[in-house]
């Protein structure tokens, strides 16, 4: 059914901090190879040793550049999935039913034997989320590993998107945001946890942590720099000479 | 927006076939026999074909009939139960008008209204995209039906009703024109509120996340052709609007008025194609595109 449920038991979904994340593009890695081999069809690859590769992934790692209006720009790596939004358009754009959002748990699926590959959930998911896989004709999408989450034959410290568990930074947090004492609240709400396009109304679950305010670099840039001072400030001796000869010359400074 | 051919075939003519079959609903022109036969080959030709057009795109079309079910939330299931009931209330009056030689007058106004309907959910699919600000504006549907009506009375015959309406076409296409280029920056969304970033300084898409192509950048940050849309634009509006008027204005004749569908349907087909390839999705912000 592709109406929303008005309400959600849990909430989850994933905390990303854009101060810790490194980059390393593991996140993406692991995500596509857990979700190949396991729920759903496999992610597939378009000619991926050609010339012109391509493929489906549920997880992409963006870098930005960010250039105050004074002091030096600043680089962030920007971890991008599903979101599993509460008033998730995709779900609602759906006109046969695949596309739907757990009333147990808030998590956005796709259900992949009613889906006819329309698109028109992609279209309307502003985080391109959703790709369609061209070896399938169906749409794809982050599960929060909805198959390893309630594994019980997987280790406790498994039983998290595959995401989250492989971040070597820790960037990735998985939680319930519906009880405001989990450590993904907590964690948003001491940070400062943003909304990415809030603007279009889709009340994002997953929340991101904003870079923390690098230190800033004032006159002295070492504690060393005083003994780095120069010791004259007009050449003289040898020096002298060579720069006020060399400044003579044709094309010289004077 | 990637502008598929499927997608601008489907919208160009079967909004040409239920425009037709709007005005023979309302039995303009008053024809039966071999004449209202014709129409209604001509009107079931453009807007079935159209429907056939749109399933190339999916993915798994052989699923197509579960599009039926979700006709409480997505205006896509319910363009297909406006399409199926137009089509079949049609078919019914057009049994009586060509076999019987009867014009059941509320089966057709029924008719025409679900013709009109379904033009209306076709453009509210676009319209409800809040992704994709220059769809997401009430000059979307004003523009779809326009065209869908001027095209029908143009191809029913209807001089009359075809000069007003391909004005009013004219007119709403120059003002989707207008708004629609202001629309992604009057929508206040940026890479800044993409990124929740903006706040900090200026954001600048620094590293793609892939160096190849995917299925987000080739369906929604299409650009190839923007540097003519101007040109297009002006094919676009003589071709649909302009043309076909100064046709109207000369005296009747057969070859002429082909002439004024043709040419309209050239146009439409090229606004159509503007539609799509200027549409631009927010995601493209992500990628630095917009």
């Amino acid at each position: 059914m592709t109406e929303l449920p008005t309400n959600t038991k849990r909430k989850m979904g994933l905390v990303i901090d854009l101060d810790t994340c490194v980059g390393c593009h593991a996140c993406v890695i692991s995500c596509k190879g857990w979700n190949t081999e396991n729920y759903g069809a496999p992610l597939s690859d378009q000619d991926p040793y050609g010339a012109d590769p391509s493929g489906t992934f549920l997880n992409r790692v963006h870098s930005y550049e960010v250039q105050p209006e004074s002091g030096p720009a600043q680089l962030i790596h920007f971890p991008k999935s599903c979101l599993h939004c509460e008033d998730a358009p995709c779900v609602t754009v759906c006109p046969t039913g695949a596309s739907y959002k757990r009333v147990e748990d808030g998590i956005v699926l796709v259900n992949e034997s009613d889906c006819i590959g329309c698109g028109l959930c992609a279209w309307s998911c502003p985080y391109g989320a959703r790709e369609l896989d061209q070896a399938e004709g169906v749409m794809k999408k982050c599960t929060l590993c909805v198959d390893r989450i309630y594994n019980d034959n997987l280790p406790e410290e498994d039983r998290v998107p595959s995401c989250v568990r492989t971040c070597p930074a820790g960037a990735r947090h998985f939680g319930d945001f519906a009880d405001p004492d989990s450590n993904v609240s907590k964690l948003s709400a001491e940070r400062g946890g943003m909304d990415l396009m809030p603007e279009m109304g889709t009340k994002p679950v997953n929340k991101y942590l904003p870079p923390r305010p690098k230190d800033q670099i004032d006159e002295q840039i070492d504690i060393l720099a005083p003994l780095l001072a120069p010791v004259a400030d007009e050449a003289s001796g040898f020096l002298g000479w060579l720069d006020k000869a060399l400044d003579k010359m044709p094309g010289g400074s004077r | 927006m990637h502008p598929a051919p499927s997608v601008i075939v489907f919208t160009t003519l079967s909004g040409l076939g239920f425009g037709l079959l709007f005005f023979l609903g309302l039995g303009l022109p008053d024809v039966t026999g071999w004449v209202a036969f014709t129409f209604f080959a001509i009107a079931y030709a453009l807007a079935v074909g159209g429907l056939m057009a749109s399933t190339f795109h999916l993915g798994h079309p052989e699923r197509a009939m579960k599009a039926f079910t979700q006709w409480r939330s997505s205006w896509l299931s319910r363009e297909g139960w406006c399409a199926v009931i137009a089509l079949v209330l049609m078919g019914l009056y057009a049994l009586g008008v060509v076999f019987l030689g009867q014009r059941w007058g509320l089966l057709g106004l029924l008719g025409s209204v679900f013709s009109a309907l379904t033009v209306f959910t076709t453009s509210m699919i676009y319209t409800q995209l809040r992704t994709i600000p220059r769809w997401n504006m009430k000059l979307t549907p004003a523009m779809f039906l326009s065209f869908s009506l001027a095209g029908g009375a143009l191809l029913a015959g209807q001089v009359g009703f075809a000069f007003p309406l391909l004005l009013i076409a004219a007119l709403v296409q120059l003002g989707y024109w207008q708004m629609g280029d202001r629309a992604l920056a009057a929508s206040g969304t940026d890479l800044g509120t993409a990124t929740g970033l903006g706040a900090r300084g200026r954001v600048r898409a620094f590293e793609p996340p892939h160096t190849g192509t995917n299925y987000l950048l080739r369906e929604f940050v299409h650009v190839v052709g923007r540097k003519h849309s101007d040109r297009l634009r002006i094919i676009a509006f003589g071709l649909a609007f302009v043309l076909p008027a100064l046709l109207l204005l000369l005296p009747f004749n057969h070859l002429f008025a082909l002439m004024a569908v043709l040419s309209h349907l050239a146009g439409v087909a090229t606004s159509r194609w503007l539609f799509f390839a200027q549409a631009e999705h927010v995601v493209g912000l992500y990628y630095g595109k917009r």
